[in-house]
């Protein structure tokens, strides 16, 4: 198996520290504040972004791999890191364009398999 | 039993009689089911990365991987069960993402194919982008302004 050995191990538990930890964090957050999952999600989401303008949200990616990018925190350090980005490339316009385009096929792939999912899920059986 | 006559000591009481929170119980399952997504990222972007993608195109693969997946299994009713044992750990990922898409845009079928699905698929998700992109843009301009 070839690509067996392109797996980091020590990688991988780093990653399952990590994320496993800021989920912690998000269950804290459900358990002990009245806050909904939605409002949780756009917190994460909004934190992100700000750690990751600040440049602190790099350390973690470089530690943590997929274990800081994969949780939602992550998707808005990909935001707030493309609009660095394309500030450096095309000035004030790059702070319009260069987030979304970081994060362009996250969200489009949201957006189809969501419609997609949906077309096919079963109604819900409610029970009585 | 003695009259319960001071703040103190009835929350005492209170706190002897009601079942313990089931909040370590619960920040354990997050943690590891959590971890474990993150953990299938990793391996994802590993193999990526051994067949020669950059690190960003390697990041966008997994979350359209994940995204598919747990789009599918929420469309299959299968997710919310997992929603329901691992709290946090499957909401905070980009998993959650996808669920909070689907989840709405099932409910509101009903009211047909484009204001009910490609309408109420935003309820969640919408307030999500709004916040990021906007929140990424003003880290853009600051970032424009101290350069």
């Amino acid at each position: 198996m070839n690509w067996l050995q392109a797996i980091n191990w020590l990688g991988i538990l780093k990653c399952f520290i990590v994320g496993g930890a800021i989920c912690v964090i998000g269950q804290i957050l459900i358990d002990k504040t009245k806050l909904t999952s939605a409002r949780i999600l756009v917190i994460f989401v909004t934190a992100g972004a700000i750690l990751g303008g600040l440049g602190v949200y790099q350390y973690i990616v470089d530690f943590a791999g997929a274990g800081a990018t994969v949780p939602l925190t992550g998707f808005g350090y990909n935001l707030s890191k493309g609009a660095i980005e394309g500030v450096k490339q095309y000035g004030l316009l790059g702070a319009f364009i260069g987030g979304v385009k970081n994060a362009a096929g996250g969200i489009a792939a949201a957006i189809f398999f969501g419609y997609i999912a949906s077309l096919i899920s079963k109604p819900k059986m409610k029970k009585q | 039993m003695k009259p319960l006559d001071t703040q103190k000591s009835y929350q005492e009481y209170v706190d002897k009689k009601s079942p313990n929170s089931p909040i370590l119980k619960n920040c354990f399952n997050a943690f590891w089911v959590g971890g474990l997504i993150c953990s299938i990222g990793q391996i994802i972007m590993d193999i990526c990365k051994h067949n020669s993608l950059d690190i960003q195109l390697s990041g966008t693969v997994v979350s359209i991987i994940l995204i598919g997946i747990s789009a599918l299994l929420t469309g299959l009713n299968i997710f919310n069960k997992v929603g329901k044992f691992a709290g946090a750990g499957s909401l905070v990922p980009i998993t959650g993402f996808a669920n909070s898409i689907v989840s709405p845009a099932m409910e509101y079928k009903s009211e047909g194919y484009v204001m009910g699905v490609g309408g109420k698929m935003f309820t969640v998700a919408g307030p999500v982008l709004v916040f990021g992109i906007s929140t990424s843009i003003i880290v853009g301009i600051i970032y424009f302004i101290i350069i």
